[in-house]
């Protein structure tokens, strides 16, 4: 108990001691995710309503994005390593950034083809019907009306690499992970638990922050 | 304005669903589809704006082949309605009405006069509706917004599958009468598709009715009525067809082929009927017992004489109907 409370007070005064690097740090770790998942929504948006019309290769990529999220995040990491050490990008943001984008594909691609796929079929007759074009159908009517879908995915996929993001300190890419793999190899308690904290409080502002984006984004006409 | 040329459709090489039909629509008429679940309506339709390609056979709108126009270009001159609505939940009403203007570019001002005329034309207050969305309206309400969507940009030719099919009785009618008054006024070619005999009877000016992909009877509802092809045309067309027949027929038919009575003037239970009634309210009139004599008045209120039940009776057995009118009580 007393143990606790003195654990407690040190973690708090840790937290008072480090706000310049905490502040660094989680500076570094919104960028890598910010980038990785608005790169992924590049990749993964076009690519999930491009699958809408090939569903041969649909069941093909899926399937695949599945696969990569089923790699042990560590191990997905590793293998970045030795790919891009053949451009003397082994270590660092680069790698990271790429394992990052992998992992936000799936929740991307799946909420997005899933959501297209399941645009009720009258909306989209009635769409042909009345003479929209392909794309006139999918940015007036397609898109708007699976934006909420679209943008859970794309939730998902933040919340899940600040999680992972942790990883990328490992193979040097800085982040909010640089508290927890400095605090094990210099045994400092305090700094592993003041680094679990504060990844757990950027996931969940983040979690609230998109949570609000995505009222914005779904159309007044939607209950 | 439309025509059928030897149509028909097979769906992945087997199944038939349309099988060689030919009819011609004339400009400014109501043709209903009609037919049971399964018939080839909806195929039959959706061949004239290219939703189905034509296996075989040509549909020519004003003399040209469908085929050879560009199917966007086709579309947007053809209004399109479905029995779901379709509006787009993302739209507003103005916007979902104002779509294909949009498509079609034409400026601000000219889309907000048209919404405003369109909305007036089907009794819904444009201000009032302009900024809600499909799904706060009442089903009727987003029925009419579908039809008031598919006349936007004037278009002269409508497609309409089951309109009013996913409504419920009492609005259904009213919808249709409105309809029918909107059309009075904007006088468009339609194809309309139902599966009901009553509605194809109150809004056809011609009827197509199917089986199994063909064409069965191609005709105005009072001939398919009194005198139907085949035994599949009587059986759909129903038992009660002296009852339907009392629908379509008007006084003004009436009178042109038949004597009225002299009117008495001493008699004090007199009421008067337009010449434009349906057969059917001036029989239930003739039923009224507080009513002694009926006078059929023109539309500037001349008396055209009196009428009464045997009057109805050798109208409508003269008229080629095979059944009788008779009353057991
Ligand atoms: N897309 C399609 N693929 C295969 N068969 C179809 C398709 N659409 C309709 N059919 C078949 O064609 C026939 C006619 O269908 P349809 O035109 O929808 O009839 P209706 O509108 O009169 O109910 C039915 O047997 C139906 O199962
Ligand atoms: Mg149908």
């Amino acid at each position: 108990m007393n143990k606790n409370s003195n654990l407690s007070r040190e973690v708090i005064g840790y937290f008072q001691d480090n706000v310049q690097l905490l502040i660094e740090l989680t500076v570094e770790h919104v960028q890598l995710v910010g980038l990785a998942v608005i790169v992924a929504i590049i990749i993964g948006v076009p690519l999930g309503i491009y699958l809408t019309t090939n569903e041969s290769l649909a069941g093909t990529v899926l399937n695949l994005a599945g696969v990569i999220m089923t790699i042990p995040s560590i191990a997905l990491f590793g293998i970045m390593v030795p790919i891009f050490s053949v451009i003397n990008q082994g270590i660092g943001f680069l790698p990271a950034f790429v394992a990052l984008i992998l992992y936000s594909q799936l929740p991307i691609i799946r909420n997005t083809y899933t959501a297209i796929k399941n645009v009720d079929p009258q909306i989209r007759d009635a769409a042909e019907g009345i003479g929209m074009k392909t794309s006139q159908r999918l940015f007036r009517v397609e898109i708007p009306n699976t934006l909420p879908v679209i943008m859970a995915g794309v939730r998902t996929a933040v919340v899940l690499n600040i999680g992972i993001g942790v990883i990328a300190a490992f193979i040097g890419a800085g982040g909010l992970g640089e508290l927890i793999t400095q605090g094990i190899s210099r045994g400092n308690q305090e700094m592993i638990i003041a680094g679990s904290i504060a990844i757990s409080i950027l996931g969940i502002s983040a979690d609230i922050i998109l949570r609000f984006i995505q009222t914005l984004l779904t159309p007044k006409g939607f209950t | 304005m439309i025509t059928y040329e030897n149509v028909s459709k097979v769906y992945n090489g087997e199944v038939k669903a349309v099988d060689d039909v030919s009819f011609h629509v004339e400009a400014g008429e109501t043709v209903v589809l009609l037919g049971p679940s399964g018939c080839g309506k909806t195929t039959l339709l959706r061949m004239v704006n290219g939703l189905e390609s034509i296996t075989n056979g040509d549909i020519q709108i004003d003399g040209k082949s469908t085929s050879a126009l560009n199917k966007i270009d086709l579309r947007r001159n053809i209004g399109y309605v479905i029995q779901s609505n379709g509006l787009f939940p993302n739209m507003n009403i103005e916007q979902n009405v104002t779509v294909v203007p949009d498509l079609l570019g034409w400026d601000r001002k000219k889309k907000g006069d048209r919404y405003n005329y369109l909305m007036d034309l089907v009794g819904l207050n444009p201000d009032q509706f302009r900024k809600r969305y499909p799904h706060e309206l009442s089903g009727g309400q987003q029925q009419r917004i579908g039809v008031v969507r598919a006349l936007a940009a004037d278009p002269p030719v409508m497609l309409m599958d089951e309109p009013f099919g996913a409504l419920d009785p009492i609005i259904r009618e009213r919808v249709q009468d409105e309809f029918l008054h909107i059309q009075q006024e904007v006088h468009k070619t339609i194809l309309f598709v139902s599966h009901d005999i009553d509605e194809a009877i109150k809004m056809g000016d011609k009827i197509a009715l199917m089986k199994d992909g063909k064409l069965m009877q191609y005709d105005p509802p009072a001939d398919m009525l009194s005198q139907p092809k085949n035994d599949f045309v009587s059986q759909f067309v129903g038992q009660d067809r002296t009852l339907k027949r009392l629908n379509i027929h008007t006084l003004a038919d009436l009178v042109q082929v038949m004597d009225l009575n002299e009117s008495d003037a001493t008699i004090e239970e007199t009421k008067e009927l337009l010449v434009t009634s349906s057969l059917r309210d001036t029989l239930s009139l003739i039923l009224d017992q507080q009513v002694r004599q009926i006078i059929v008045v023109d539309n500037k209120g001349n008396n055209l004489g009196a009428i009464d039940f045997s009057i109805v009776k050798d109208y409508l057995s003269t008229r080629g109907g095979t059944e009788s009118l008779s009353f057991s009580s």
